[in-house]
């Protein structure tokens, strides 16, 4: 009987290990991305690096600004949300409110194909069909700008704030559309004036993480964006966000170099950013609605 | 005008599917999915991609398995509901939300250089089981909570202890859930690039990887140089990798979901 106690022992200690292996995990991210990425800032200064204005990391002497960078990740992301958020907000007022049977059942197939697409794919795409076009739209010297990047990044992120928004409105109480419409409102006023209110933390929750999915998007992004590191003035331009110029620069930065700190210290700030948007996120998710 | 909205989000996803079915269906055939590349890519076939990215999904259910499904039992069955289990459940969320290229430095920094494993099939596995552990954990809590209480009443009205009563009562009743969302874990891992980029990925390979410990090609790695860096390949190759992929990837999900209304139709409670 003994060993059989001890055997059960060991397993529960096993299942208790992985439990909390998810803290150790992100924990031992972070450190490592600390321990590579803060040797930079013995060489150039926080401030430097920041809000510096030039990414020359192979210059002679370098320069390790990714001000360029920022705005680049900035912009795209802005870019992404201003398209994404609407027409996910409206596709899931749609698919919630509006749509029945089999074809509520094939836009919502269609919708979460998307998120099943690997970014490489989309980003594919983007390079031989959505480039082209808007060079020919824009008359443009090249289709690699920063609005294909965004018109791709928010196709991206639209299944997780449709998914996550269509269950914020599922959420509010029968009685409120009830009551809306039981005092003359229209269907649309409803919407409107009533649901979109009411589950209007969850709408944030589902906004926040297509955010953060989209600032953390690497390879479709360096596909279709032309990864000019330079501090972009219009849409229509090519830019490179932080997670590209991770992805472009590490294979030739020579090993504990400054270039190489340099893209670890980048690293950090990604994980800080998506760290803080998850959380804040994660708080509007579990907040009481109205 | 709302269904105009729904109706282009929900028509895009088919219409990139399209295009590439259409355009790559001319570039697919026996030799290319069975032969090993030839002239830099431009001629033969993409075989070893192909083995790569099986072999490097394959070791990386091995190693997410076991220890997303465990911490998803510590979750449901022994997890007490305080400040302690919230912190686990804030760092599972983070660990889904971290960019995949901080994953490829994270795997860089720590399997490839620290370990010393180098530039292999099995730090590029470890890695992607990192990035895949949060959805098997998800999805695994889900399927255990599904199973009804009564189940583990009676099991420990019997006199079992708690995991006898985790072994036998619930978690058989439990795997279709599991195998579900590992499936669906499997098909984000296998179209991952970033995570790989550093961490194993080789572009041209005369042979097929000996051991764990050697890099080795992969689909998305490989659609990503061809679609960038090589000119003059054929557009029809490059096509018919992406589909090669996203076949792959599509069949994944479309076998889960089967699976997912299968077992729901079977269920008894």
């Amino acid at each position: 009987m003994r060993w059989r106690r001890w055997r059960e022992r060991l397993i529960e200690a096993l299942i208790r290990f992985s439990g909390f292996s998810s803290i150790t995990l992100v924990v031992l991210i972070f450190v490592f991305l600390l321990k590579e990425g803060l040797a930079l800032f013995s060489t150039v200064s926080l401030g430097d690096f920041l809000g510096g204005r030039h990414w020359y990391p192979i210059s002679d002497p370098p320069r390790f600004g990714i001000l360029p960078l920022l705005c680049g990740s900035a912009l795209v992301t802005l870019g992404a949300t201003a398209l994404s958020v609407p027409l996910g907000v409206a596709s899931a007022l749609f698919i919630s409110e509006i749509a029945r049977g089999w074809m509520r059942e094939a836009l919502k197939t269609g919708i979460e194909l998307f998120a099943a697409i690997p970014s490489v794919v989309l980003g594919f795409i983007g390079i031989t069909v959505l480039a082209p076009l808007i060079r020919q739209t824009f008359h443009l010297s090249t289709g690699l700008t920063a609005l294909t990047g965004s018109i791709t990044l928010a196709f991206m992120a639209m299944p997780t704030i449709v998914s996550i928004t269509e269950d914020a409105l599922t959420a509010v109480p029968r009685g409120y559309r009830e009551a809306a419409l039981a005092l003359g409102a229209t269907r649309w006023q409803m919407m409107v004036r009533v649901l979109l209110p009411a589950a209007a933390s969850g709408i944030v929750a589902a906004v926040m993480l297509g955010i953060g999915r989209v600032i953390g998007e690497t390879m479709a992004v360096m596909m279709v964006t032309g990864n000019a590191a330079v501090i972009p003035h219009t849409l229509l331009q090519p830019v490179r966000t932080l997670t590209a110029t991770i992805a472009a620069e590490m294979g030739e930065a020579v090993r504990a170099s400054d270039h190489y700190v340099a893209l670890f210290a980048i690293g950090i700030v990604l994980f800080v950013v998506t760290f803080v948007i998850n959380f804040m996120a994660d708080r509007f998710l579990h907040r009481e609605p109205r | 005008m709302l269904f105009c909205a729904t109706l282009l989000v929900a028509l895009a996803s088919a219409i990139v599917i399209g295009v590439i079915l259409v355009r790559g269906a001319g570039g697919l055939g026996w030799e290319f999915l069975t032969a090993m590349p030839a002239k830099g890519m431009r001629a033969g076939g993409i075989f070893p991609a192909i083995v790569g990215t099986l072999e490097l999904v394959g070791l990386t259910v091995v190693f997410a398995l076991p220890m997303g499904v465990a911490a998803a039992i510590y979750l449901t069955e022994y997890a007490k509901d305080n400040w302690v289990t919230r912190v686990v459940r804030l760092a599972i969320v983070n660990l889904s939300g971290v960019p995949s290229v901080v994953y490829g430095l994270f795997g860089l920094g720590l399997f490839v250089i620290f370990c010393r494993f180098g530039t292999s099939i099995l730090a590029g596995a470890l890695t992607l089981a990192i990035m895949t552990l949060p959805v098997i954990i998800t999805a695994s809590e889900e399927a255990l909570r599904s199973v009804p209480d009564s189940f583990r009443e009676v099991s420990h009205s019997l006199g079992a202890s708690q995991w006898q009563t985790v072994r036998h009562a619930v978690l058989p009743f439990a795997v279709p859930g599991i195998m579900t969302g590992t499936i669906l874990g499997v098909s984000r891992a296998a179209g991952e690039t970033a995570p790989i980029l550093f961490t194993v990925a080789a572009f041209y390979l005369p042979r097929l990887p000996h051991s764990i410990l050697d890099p080795a090609m992969a689909l998305p790695y490989h659609l990503y140089v061809i679609s960038t860096q090589i000119p003059n390949i054929p557009q029809a190759k490059r096509y018919g990798t992406a589909l090669v992929l996203l076949l792959l990837v599509l069949s994944l999900n479309l076998l889960a979901v089967m699976l997912r209304t299968h077992f729901r139709r079977k269920r008894s409670w």
